[in-house]
């Protein structure tokens, strides 16, 4: 999950508007139909005509991760291609960058394929007989880019993806992980501002996945896409998005983020689709510590300790430098102790402090909280941003469980 | 009472009429131009001595088949066994024709079978069509061509393109039908035009099949080119009709062997040029 620095609210990228997408060749009918209240299969039923999407609305952020996610059917593919229209909508509009994609004419359209938007496909749909590298160079070689231009720009897409050496290879020849890395040089090659993703690691091996997910968030954090991700998978959503839409039967079921979705299901088919996901792997550090105070100042005494600790309640205090830096931990009874024979902090504390970075599971945390003191929680640059007791994992995890 | 017999014969024949008096001319541009071509290309083969031309096809076979020694060996002394039949002259005749009526079968064809595969309105006049052609025995259309074209080797190359056209057309747009969903949505994605998304993917991709086209049409011309030796088109198939009607199992075996060196010869070298 990217949270932190990650500036939601900021620009929308894209603001999809009363969209609606019926499959078949009167959808007027199946239009008054849903009006009245008819369910999708219903629908199909009486009419023939397949509900797609109906009436969603909603607006993705510039930088975000923006994971739909949905059972089988539930229109995820379809919403996906209303985006870039290669599905055309029946009603409705899709802005990027405030320009509406449904109503573009086919140039402008191609435009906005060529320059904005990048797509990654679930079996990877690379083209035969081409190799890696004219692969990649595809979105390029069509803008009608000179062939040493485009194969200088394919080469550094495909070093991105950690391909660097397989530009000349066949693409048959490669195996599924990488073969999806050659799908995702080709959307980045063309530098668009939007990724487009159709479930696109679902193909791929349970670890070769994962594998994939990380390196997608690494390179989102170096080059802050709007990325659009299809899927079926809530590990996967949980994992990738900054913010979750759930569809069910073309509809908008919840959007926001993996914590909202988990403690807050919007209702009861979000609730069954969320009740099997394990918490623990979820749930971060970040999200469970307490506020890093009160902590004592180095410079301070034992006094200033005591003092701390009896107004909190706490049987123990960090000691920290001026740059936030913890140096250690100090328990209430070798407080008393310096207190009386007039030590300074620095002989009194105990620097067997376990320092956790905010991003670490609750999985990983239960078997260290067990038997320690607070963990402390610092940022890479050392700064204390945070306290873990034992209290509040389990308390979290209690909350949960209900 | 009887009942009366419709007249589809007589259609036929009042259409034809029609055609003839209206597209006269047409018709003998293109029966000079076609007559041209076929001389044309004959005449080139024959500037060739026999042994240099089967030692060529040798080399040629030896890198199309990808180092096959056999397929060399066997296009050379095939070629060489023809000529010592003294079967040279006709040989070259029937290729020149198989080549002249596959080329223009193909540069029909092909175009057709991308409409048919593209415009679903294209596809339902075109497949009945295909159907029909496919059914009809192919002595029926020597008939037309002989009262458009009279007798000799035009006649029998239209009679041919029209013969050999159907699996071209046919495997044409199933190359194109059968490319994959999310290869077209990649040409799309990435703001193709349709005819950069119909010669940078789909093409390519359905060349297999294409060339599998390529090669029962060349096949079919030359079964075709053999037959229209009914009409008065030279070559090879003329020999056989002569062992015929003279009853000489010997003048018809050999001609007849002449048309399967020239055939398996044709059959390897398209397959070889299909990709994988
Ligand atoms: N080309 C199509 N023709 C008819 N119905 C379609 C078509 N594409 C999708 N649908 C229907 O629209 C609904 C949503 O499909 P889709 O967006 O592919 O779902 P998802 O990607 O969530 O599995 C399904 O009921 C599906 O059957
Ligand atoms: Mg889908």
């Amino acid at each position: 999950m990217l949270t932190g620095d990650f500036n939601i609210k900021s620009e929308k990228k894209i603001e999809v508007r009363n969209l609606t997408k019926i499959f078949g060749k009167k959808p007027k009918k199946a239009l008054s139909l849903i009006e009245t209240g008819s369910s999708k299969s219903e629908i199909f039923e009486r009419t023939g005509q397949n509900v797609g999407l109906y009436n969603v609305s909603f607006d993705i952020y510039e930088g975000e991760i923006f994971v739909i996610m949905g059972l089988s059917g539930s229109g995820k593919s379809t919403l996906l291609r209303c985006i870039n229209r290669l599905i055309d909508p029946t009603d409705g509009h899709i802005l990027l960058d405030g320009d509406d994609v449904a109503t573009a004419s086919s140039e402008e359209l191609r435009e906005m394929r060529r320059n904005k938007m990048g797509m990654v496909f679930q079996n990877f749909a690379l083209i035969p007989h081409r190799t890696v590298l004219d692969n990649v160079a595809y979105g390029l070689e069509i803008q009608g880019m000179s062939k040493e231009e485009r194969d200088a720009k394919g080469k550094e897409a495909i070093e991105t993806v950690g391909l660097k050496g397989y530009e000349d290879s066949k693409t048959s020849q490669l195996s599924g992980g990488m073969q999806q890395r050659v799908g995702l040089a080709r959307a980045l090659a063309t530098d668009p501002d939007v990724l487009l993703m159709d479930e696109a690691f679902s193909a791929l091996d349970p670890l070769i996945r994962s594998e994939m997910q990380d390196e997608l968030l690494a390179l989102e954090d170096k080059m802050q896409k709007t990325i659009v991700f299809v899927s079926h998978d809530l590990d996967e959503a949980l994992k990738l998005g900054d913010r979750i839409m759930i569809m069910n039967d073309g509809k908008i079921a919840q959007i926001g983020t993996a914590e909202d979705i988990l403690t807050e299901p919007a209702d009861d088919y979000v609730s069954r689709f969320v009740a099997g996901v394990d918490r623990t792997k979820i749930f971060t550090a970040e999200a469970v510590m307490k506020r890093a105070e009160p902590v004592v100042s180095i410079n301070s005494g034992p006094k200033v300790a005591l003092q701390l600790m009896r107004e909190h309640g706490i049987s123990s205090i960090f000691v920290v430098n001026r740059e936030k830096h913890v140096e250690g931990i100090i328990k209430v009874d070798d407080a008393l102790k310096g207190s009386k024979e007039g030590k300074g902090l620095r002989d009194i504390m105990s620097d067997d402090v376990t320092t956790i970075h905010p991003d670490t599971p609750l999985n990983e945390l239960i078997p260290i909280i067990e038997n320690s003191s607070p963990l402390a929680v610092a940022r890479d640059d050392g700064k204390l941003i945070g306290i873990i007791v034992r209290g509040s994992v389990l308390g979290a995890l209690a909350i949960e469980e209900v | 009472m009887a009942i009366t017999k419709i007249p589809v014969g007589e259609a036929i024949e009042v259409l034809v009429n029609w055609i003839e008096g209206n597209f006269g001319v047409l018709l003998d541009l293109f029966s000079d131009a076609t007559d041209y071509m076929i001389s044309g290309l004959n005449d080139t083969l024959l500037l060739f001595p026999p042994i240099v031309f089967a030692l060529i096809i040798g080399i040629a076979a030896y890198f199309i088949g990808k180092k096959d020694l056999k397929l060399a060996i066997g296009s050379t002394v095939g070629l060489l066994l023809i000529e010592n039949m003294g079967l040279w002259v006709l040989s070259m005749e029937t290729i020149s024709l198989v080549i002249t009526s596959a080329s223009l079968a193909l540069i029909i064809a092909i175009p057709l079978g991308i409409v048919s595969a593209k415009n679903e309105f294209a596809y339902h006049v075109i497949k009945p069509l295909l159907d029909l052609m496919q059914t009809m025995p192919s002595f029926v259309y020597l008939i037309p061509a002989v009262i458009f074209f009279g007798l000799g080797n035009v006649p029998g190359l239209v009679a041919t393109i029209v013969f050999a056209m159907p699996p071209a057309i046919r495997l044409t747009t199933l190359g194109i039908q059968q490319v994959p969903k999310e290869l077209a949505e990649v040409a799309d994605a990435f703001g193709s035009t349709p005819w950069q998304k119909l010669t940078k993917v789909e093409l390519p991709t359905a060349l297999p099949s294409i060339m599998a086209g390529v090669n029962q049409c060349i096949m079919l011309s030359l079964s075709m080119v053999v037959i229209a030796a009914m009409i008065g088109a030279r070559g090879l198939g003329y020999q056989v009709l002569i062992g015929i009607q003279r009853v000489d199992i010997g003048q018809g075996f050999e001609a007849g062997l002449g048309i399967v060196i020239i055939a398996i010869i044709l059959d390897r070298f398209t397959q070889h040029l299909t990709p994988k």
